[in-house]
């Protein structure tokens, strides 16, 4: 992410840390919406309200939820339900080695920053130029991430379908344009990751009609074949 | 215990352990600076599989235009270093402004 400030100046810490809640809100403030949204189809759907609400705080993984409950909807099975929701969650495997020494040092705040792990926490995270405000980032985005989601959900699954059909508001564009402004610095600065990237995108891309959900993006980490670090 | 609770246990559980992964490897077993800046790697090509996907398909299909019309403008507006505000509302501005006029 780049810094709003342009000076040479460091910043203080507590401009840092005003700037990283800024730009933090935004994510917290769609992904609100959406858990309203999670919590509204689940309950339409026939579940009861703590169905979705325990998924929320136990689980805690957008994508995941959603397909564990469309499955369940659609009669799938709990069985099938799990599966493919665990499918959906084995890409955190990869992300928590990614952010592994920002959630330390002690044993309790490694435990609980571990389930803050998502896509747009370690987005955000690791779109910070220094290891400080990668922690500082990881865990303001990650823990008001939490917050938010969870009464999103909760506020859905009471309220129902107040909001009416939520792409109206054009959320689910907001999604990928977050994660292409906390990538693209990233494909600035490293050619290898820049081709390892495009490589997995299109493999990504490719397999989606034939495989279920959650292979795709596995298999975009064949896309790290291209890139220099695998090679030598 | 009904098949549901079942179901969001082993899910949440199974998330955790994946989530765990890293934290357990982490000072506990020395992870060689090659492998650690290809987990960077992957994350990053993860993070672009994941935007491309979003961005162009729903349900196996195709997503609309709509959706990477919005996602387009926003990539542009990123490239042009707007500020984040400006990149997330303008993406969401532009699909939401395609569908009231009828385009998917």
């Amino acid at each position: 992410m780049r810094s709003p400030h342009r000076t040479t100046l460091p910043p203080s810490t507590g401009t840092r840390r005003t700037s990283l809640v800024r730009d933090s809100s935004l994510v917290w403030l769609a992904s609100g919406v959406v858990g309203v949204s999670f919590g509204a189809v689940s309950v339409a759907g026939g579940l009861p309200v703590w169905v979705p609400v325990l998924m929320s705080l136990v689980v805690y993984a957008g994508s995941a939820q959603f397909s564990a409950v469309g499955v369940l909807l659609a009669g799938g099975g709990p069985l099938a339900a799990a599966a493919t929701g665990l499918l959906l969650n084995t890409r955190t495997a990869a992300f928590s080695l990614a952010v592994a020494d920002l959630l330390g040092p002690g044993r309790a705040t490694r435990l609980l920053g571990a389930h803050l792990v998502t896509d747009e926490t370690v987005a955000f995270a690791l779109a910070q130029p220094d290891p400080a405000r990668r922690r500082a980032a990881f865990w303001i985005s990650g823990l008001g991430l939490f917050a938010v989601w969870n009464a999103g959900v909760v506020i859905g699954a009471l309220a129902g379908t107040a909001l009416g059909d939520t792409s109206r508001y054009g959320l689910d564009a907001a999604f990928p344009a977050v994660l292409v402004a906390l990538v693209l610095p990233s494909l600035r600065k490293d050619a290898g990751v820049r081709r390892s990237a495009l490589l997995g995108a299109a493999i990504a891309l490719a397999v989606t009609p034939a495989v279920p959900a959650g292979i795709p993006v596995l298999l975009a980490l064949l896309g790290l074949f291209a890139h220099p670090g695998v090679r030598r | 215990m009904n098949a549901t609770v079942v179901m969001i246990l082993v899910l949440s559980l199974g998330t955790y352990a994946f989530r765990l992964v890293g934290p357990a490897l982490h000072g506990r077993v020395e992870i060689p600076a090659r492998v650690q800046e290809l987990a960077s790697a992957g994350a990053v090509v993860l993070l672009v599989a994941l935007l491309a996907t979003g961005a162009l398909t729903e349900n196996g299909g195709f997503a609309g235009w709509a959706r990477p019309a919005g996602v387009l403008v926003g990539g542009v507006l990123a490239w042009r270093k707007a500020p984040f505000v400006v990149v997330v509302v303008g993406a969401a501005a532009v699909t939401a402004a395609l569908r009231a006029v009828g385009i998917g």
